[in-house]
């Protein structure tokens, strides 16, 4: 019994952890290539999930739903971009997070006036119900294993999209080097409205995901964009294959920290200080390794620019 | 920041009883109307002003503020309504942190504060005030009565969980002060948190009959969901805030047959209920929530001491309240001795009713209930 329910908590820390990689993957992406924080992505998971649900509801089809949040939460962030980030790109951080923050607060008012001040309905088709049986002994969810998969695709579909394609290359040049990129003739402007738009479309994806398992809510956003940004700084800002490292690991270690970390403690001390102490643990384990693995690693887990 | 300003319109005609010399009463309303848990505060609102736009008595002036659910900007409405306003009662506050901020410097000043949401155990023993009602429940109470509910079903081993604050201990501490069988396992979760496999592997592994949670707002929805998606069917308990008619849609028939307490409900059998559920259905075009009582009850309340006494003589009006001679939703309805209510919880069911998920009684846990804390008030 007790292999088999730590066998099933790895796999809920592997499913946080693909989950934080499509929210950290936008913003390490947008941050590594155009040097901007953008504290307004939690927004756009936000608006993803209300996309999926009101499209879901309407239609009767999540799959809908799901295309749905990836198309409205892109547009908006296209529209973000041209309207407020291209005059921010030559401003210092501190103008960019100023900015961001407002969107968060516009954007989630604007939702309370389109979508009333209730928690949205967003269920999983009926087929996702239940459990499905891994390796004869462990009942998993079904659901949760589609987000692994689903989420590892996507992980593959932008590996490719940034190192095997002619867009990616481009995309990897205006990190490089913003100027000597534009001074050859590649349309610069337009391939940082594409970036955003990709990072706000992983961002609306992610949370018409998880926004089926959890409550399509005003602020829903800004709890994982904290996660998001303890992701980004593990793994190495800019770097998508540190954010697929630093999500997994941060997963992992935030779902067997709740898991295990009571239950280990009661080991050398009193039951109930114990539980008190491993939950208050469990709760900053992440924020702990963020500062241990920054002590070793400055730059992260893998520094992007070298 | 949206600020209105709603003044019951004078209407001679409706004036039946003379009265003496009334004075007018201005009631400052501090509540959450943005950003997240709003529902909360909204249907407080609109419940409240329901019965002030019935009474239609042009003595009573409403002021509303929202607070956005941050204790700072509450304090700061109240010290503007206290004193620019010149309110004789404060009332709205839907958090207990809020409320804390807020209350005890207020009712210190002679304001009046009756409370329609939050019922912190700080302001129920040695901190109760005689300035200072609640109108709505103290913060144990259904927590208690789901731990009774839970022997009356010989649940023999339950698990229970709530999220590591000062509420969610008193919600652990209320079910554990009832329950009398074995604890699978006691957990506290981050508050906010929005993923709970690990917490559902471990009640499955667990071997638990039963499983008590308290978990407001979105982090109940997300439970829930989740529980039901992973084919949990252990029994579910908590009580009403999971399972409350604002919220219960976006959970959907994952809520179905969950057994949850509340002081109130739309199917409670009296005239008084029935006009509110009617009324309130044709006001807003929804049905009402636990939260719209309880913020229809408050301005009842204060309708009826103002029938009998006037604001200026704060002992008498203070008394006229103490004396709760309004009809209250919830039927049988008085004060303690520490001014918090005495009364039935209710045993409810999540059923489907057309279309609409909605709540059932199906019986009572704790008949004229007191809070656990009335001993150690002074009043």
């Amino acid at each position: 019994m007790g292999a088999i329910l730590f066998l099933e908590q790895c796999l809920n820390g592997l499913q946080l952890g693909i989950m934080l990689f499509l929210m950290a993957a936008g913003l390490t992406l947008i941050f590594g290539v155009m040097g901007l924080i953008n504290l307004a992505h939690g927004s756009l998971y936000m608006i993803g999930a209300f996309a999926c649900a009101a499209v879901a509801s309407w239609t009767g089809s999540f799959t809908l739903g799901l295309v749905a949040s990836v198309v409205v939460a892109a547009a908006a962030g296209a529209l973000i971009e041209i309207g407020v980030m291209r005059r921010l790109y030559q401003r210092e951080h501190l103008d960019q997070v100023l900015a961001t923050f407002a969107l968060i607060l516009i954007s989630s008012e604007a939702m309370r006036w389109l979508f009333g001040s209730y928690p949205l309905y967003l269920d999983v088709p009926e087929i996702f119900y239940g459990a499905i049986n891994l390796f004869g002994v462990l009942q998993y969810s079904r659901y949760r294993l589609f987000i692994i998969v689903l989420g590892l695709l996507t992980a593959v579909g932008i590996y490719l999209l940034i190192n095997k394609t002619r867009i990616g290359m481009r995309i990897r040049a205006g990190a490089a080097d913003r100027q000597m990129t534009a001074a050859l003739g590649i349309n610069i402007s337009l391939i940082f409205t594409l970036v955003f738009a990709l990072g706000a479309a992983l961002a609306g994806f992610a949370g018409a995901l998880v926004g089926s398992i959890q409550s399509v809510d005003i602020g829903m956003g800004e709890p994982v964009l904290i996660l998001a940004f303890v992701v980004v700084v593990i793994g190495g800002i800019g770097s998508i294959r540190g954010a697929l490292v630093g999500a997994i690991i941060v997963g992992m270690v935030d779902t067997l920290g709740r898991g295990y970390l009571p239950q280990l403690l009661q080991l050398i001390l009193d039951p109930v200080f114990a539980n008190t102490l491993g939950a208050a643990l469990a709760s900053i384990a992440i924020y702990l390794l963020m500062i241990i693995i920054l002590i070793f690693k400055p730059q992260g887990l893998f520094p992007a620019h070298g | 920041m949206k600020k209105q300003l709603i003044t019951s319109m004078l209407s001679a005609a409706l004036c039946l009883a003379p009265q003496v010399e009334a004075s007018p009463v201005k009631v400052g309303m501090i509540t959450t109307l943005s950003g997240g848990g709003s529902g909360l505060g909204v249907d407080v609102r609109d419940g409240f002003m329901l019965a002030v736009n019935k009474a239609n008595n042009s003595d009573l002036e409403v002021i509303i503020e929202d607070d956005g659910r941050k204790p700072s900007l509450a304090v700061q409405i109240a010290d503007k309504m206290i004193q620019k306003d010149k309110v004789d009662i404060l009332t709205g506050i839907i958090w207990s942190n809020l409320a804390m901020a807020v209350v005890p410097s207020s009712v210190n000043q002679g304001i009046l504060y009756l409370s329609p949401n939050a019922g912190p155990s700080a302001l129920a023993g040695k901190g109760c005030n005689k300035n200072y009602f609640n109108v709505a429940w103290q913060n144990d109470n259904l927590h208690e009565a789901m731990g009774s509910y839970a022997n009356g079903e010989e649940h023999q081993n339950s698990f229970i969980l709530a999220p590591n604050y000062p509420a969610g201990k008193d919600a652990l501490t209320g079910y554990k002060r009832f329950y009398q069988g074995q604890l699978a396992g006691e957990l506290y979760t981050k508050l906010g948190q929005t993923d709970y496999a690990a917490e559902i592997a471990q009640i499955r592994a667990s071997g638990a009959d039963s499983v008590f949670f308290f978990l407001p707002g979105g982090m109940g929805i997300s439970f829930m969901k989740q529980y039901s998606q992973a084919g949990m069917t252990i029994p579910l308990m908590g009580p009403a805030f999971s399972f409350d008619q604002g919220i219960l849609q976006a959970v959907g028939k994952s809520a179905l047959g969950v057994r949850n307490s509340s002081q109130w409900n739309k199917d409670i059998d009296n005239a008084a209920n029935k006009t509110f559920v009617a009324d309130f259905e044709s006001a807003y075009g929804r049905l009402p929530s636990l939260y719209a009582s309880q913020g229809y009850d408050t301005a009842n309340l204060i309708l009826s001491a103002m029938q009998s006494s006037d604001i200026n003589d704060k002992d008498a009006f203070r008394a006229a309240i103490r004396s709760a001679q309004f009809d209250s939703v919830r039927g049988n309805f008085r004060f303690g001795n520490n001014q918090h209510p005495i009364q039935d919880i209710y045993v409810r069911e999540v059923v489907m009713q057309g279309d609409v998920l909605t709540n059932k009684i199906i019986g009572v846990a704790l008949k004229d209930h007191q809070d656990a804390y009335a001993a150690d008030c002074a009043l």
